[in-house]
């Protein structure tokens, strides 16, 4: 057998792994990476910030259901992507993260660009590795693709010395992996399928709570099916959202502290909930020892850690969603929910979801219902974290899985545009659209640059209101309004959209705001929309944290 | 609860730190932990004791089965497994000590792993509860410096 360079097996293994785009950036713990990727089949994307790169990767596999692969060089290169592979680690992101290390005889010395990444990363992944010789190389790319995409789904980290990569040994393709400790169980126990129908079938108020795992699992229409034929109203988390759509008429949207009324309100009083692929966030619940104080709790998740984590419940089903959901469709009978669904829709009246809008300024919900009007619903929306984030969850009216990409778990400012770029490689053909504030653009703005360079096609809203508007809200709402380091100057955006080749366009007057989304959506390339919106406009409904997710602020006249 | 459970992992780099890292971010409490190889060196054993209520035990428990290098986690019932941990103990030995850690040796059937000049170092092994109040005997000599392993147990069937 002919003897390669570990930076050949790499690039091989991800080539069997069908890799088609990597992004990254490039150092000297790599060099011998990039010397083989310089003519590989394999398209990079050169970030313009490791962390760019990490959210790139994490935003492609969030559009696509494939793994996103990011490289960076050791040290700080390394230590730069931390934030992204935390992303993707909240949110259950498969991604594999390869970093290069420096060689194995300095590790430990403290040696130029040295980090102890496996270390650093060790919280932050599912799993990682520090590859010490290039015959577990091979070995070590099939098991990472395939923890980091089976499961619970997470990134996997390679930490790679660069003498491993310029070692010669025999490449030898393992044809399965081996991991005595790793089981996943996808088919559920069937006497507690049974238990779970005989519940549902009992029960007169129930709720589907449904969450991100039904999206990695590929369940909504699993989740579509069960609650037609139940008559269940579904709620999703922020993960979820276009797991069910907006416009059907057993859509609760979505819950938590900026969730819809109605849907907390049929939370609160629910007989039943039936939680799918989520996990009780404190997003979600508000003041765990009021949450829903009527209900009985059925939990379906593919991981057991996730289940009697924050609520006991009642029963748990450890299992792949889409597979219990079908097994479950097969054998349960319909409760009658027809009162529940009366007193839903009185909620849905009373609290309906609305702001005030206003002639004379752009209100940013405004903004979002346009988008949303304009792109038909069908846009790839990506989003940073704030204001921007909560609004574009509740005005855009989402239709599928996979079309909001949005850090939720670990929230991340700067994660929109280069999210974005990643979902606009993998789903060429989808319309791509970053919602951002003024605060949250600024974190990455430097990836305008490489979507430029690579003729991705993103396009970007700026809510601009001048302030790092969630914070401010609460300093409003909690801290008697001292703006405490909140209010935030930002450079000129149609001029930065310039410089860096984009397009760019401001909105001051609402009138511009339709023609403005209609221009940005016909020209070709990147685009900054710069929409200068009410400066204090709050998100609303809030529950205040650490309050029963019923008692909301409702802010509306 | 004082729980005592029972981990087979992967005898890999990292796998403690990992372990234990995992215990620190999410601030469960270790009682102790003892890790050693197996008689198959591809495996190492930890017992760790953990207090807890039942809900944080299953917790501790799921969150350790899910860390691929874990092999099993057994959560060892009362009454069904053998532990022992293992102390070494230096104590004067002279003049006016001799007779009460002679007598201290004798009642808890204590091995003396060596003696240096005016002290003796024993070597106590036990239950948890025996060892304790093996040291609480001790004390009255004045312990003079003393080491002991975590707990470590094995399931009887």
């Amino acid at each position: 057998m002919p003897k390669m360079k570990g930076a050949q097996i790499l690039v091989d293994a991800l080539l069997r792994e069908r890799v088609e785009y990597i992004f990254g950036y490039p150092g000297g713990a790599v060099l011998p990476t990039f010397d083989v990727l310089y003519d590989a089949p394999i398209k990079f994307i050169l970030a313009r910030h490791e962390q760019g790169a990490a959210h790139a990767a994490d935003g492609y596999a969030r559009a696509t259901g494939r793994v996103g692969v990011c490289i960076a060089t050791s040290g700080p290169g390394a230590t730069n992507l931390v934030t992204g592979i935390a992303t993707a680690y909240m949110d259950s992101i498969p991604m594999v993260a390869i970093t290069g290390q420096v060689k194995t005889s300095l590790i430990g010395n403290d040696a130029f660009q040295e980090a102890d990444v496996t270390g650093i990363t060790r919280p932050i992944t599912k799993h990682n590795y520090l590859v010490k010789d290039a015959r577990d190389l091979a070995r070590v790319i099939k098991e990472a693709f395939y923890i980091a995409s089976t499961g619970r789904p997470g990134p996997v980290l390679i930490d790679l010395p660069v003498d491993v990569q310029i070692q010669e040994v025999e490449f030898e393709w393992p044809d399965r992996v081996d991991l005595p400790g790793y089981l996943v169980q996808s088919e559920p126990h069937p006497a507690q399928v049974k238990q779970a129908s005989m519940m549902i079938s009992e029960s007169k108020r129930p709720v589907l709570y449904v969450g991100g795992g039904v999206v990695s699992s590929g369940a909504a229409n699993e989740v579509r099916k069960l609650a037609h034929k139940c008559q269940i109203p579904v709620t999703t988390t922020l993960m979820a959202l276009g797991v069910f759509p907006s416009d059907d008429s057993l859509s609760l949207g979505m819950l938590g502290m900026h969730g819809t009324g109605y849907a907390n309100h049929a939370i609160m009083e629910a007989d039943l909930i039936i939680a799918v692929g989520a996990r009780f966030d404190d997003r979600v619940t508000g003041r765990l020892d009021t949450f829903a104080p009527y209900a009985r709790v059925i939990h379906i998740d593919i991981d057991p850690t996730s289940i009697s984590k924050n609520i006991p419940v009642d029963l748990e089903i450890v299992g792949d969603a889409k597979v219990v959901l079908q097994r479950l469709i097969e054998i349960v009978e319909k409760p009658d929910t027809e009162e529940w669904l009366e007193q839903i829709d009185i909620w849905k009246k009373r609290f309906r979801l609305t702001y005030k809008d206003d002639p004379n300024v752009i209100k940013p919900q405004y903004v979002i219902e346009k988008i949303s009007e304009l792109t038909n619903g069908e846009a790839i929306i990506s989003t940073e974290v704030g204001q921007n984030q909560m609004w574009a969850a509740q005005y855009y009216n989402f239709k599928y899985p996979r079309q909001f990409i949005t850090s939720g778990g670990l929230g991340t400012m700067g994660f929109g545009l280069p999210a974005a770029i990643g979902a606009k490689v993998g789903c060429p053909d989808k319309v791509v659209i970053d919602i951002a504030g003024d605060g949250s653009i600024q974190m990455n703005i430097q990836e305008l640059m490489t979507a430029v360079e690579n003729g991705i096609d993103v396009k970007i809203a700026i809510l601009n209101n001048s302030y790092l508007g969630m914070v401010r809200q609460w300093q409003e709402l909690f801290y008697r309004r001292r703006y405490s380091a909140t209010p935030i100057k930002s450079p000129d955006f149609v001029k930065l959209a310039e410089a860096y080749g984009a397009k760019g366009m401001r909105v001051v007057r609402k009138e511009d705001v339709v023609p403005t989304i209609e221009e940005a959506l016909r020209t070709p390339g990147v685009v900054v929309m710069d929409f200068i919106v009410a400066p204090e406009e709050n998100v609303f409904p809030m529950v205040p944290a650490g309050e029963a997710i019923n008692k909301m602020i409702m802010g509306m006249a | 609860m004082r729980h005592v459970i029972s981990v087979l992992v992967e005898n890999k780099f990292g796998v403690l730190a990992k372990i234990a890292g995992l215990f620190s971010a999410r601030g469960y409490n270790i009682e102790s932990l003892a890790v050693g190889e197996t008689d198959d060196p591809r495996f190492s054993r930890m017992t760790v004791v953990v207090p807890g209520d039942d809900r944080i035990i299953d917790q501790v428990k799921r969150q350790l089965a899910k860390v691929i290098e874990v092999i099993e986690v057994k959560d060892l019932a009362s009454g069904n497994y053998v532990e022992r941990d293992l102390v070494l103990i230096k104590v004067p030995y002279i003049d006016s000590t001799k007779r009460k850690v002679d007598e201290i040796i004798d009642r808890f059937h204590l091995t003396i792993a060596d003696i240096v000049e005016d002290s003796v170092i024993l070597q106590i092994v036990g239950e948890e509860s025996f060892v304790e109040s093996a040291i609480e005997e001790l004390k009255q000599v004045g312990i003079k410096e003393m080491v002991r392993t975590g707990t470590i147990a094995l399931e009887k069937d």
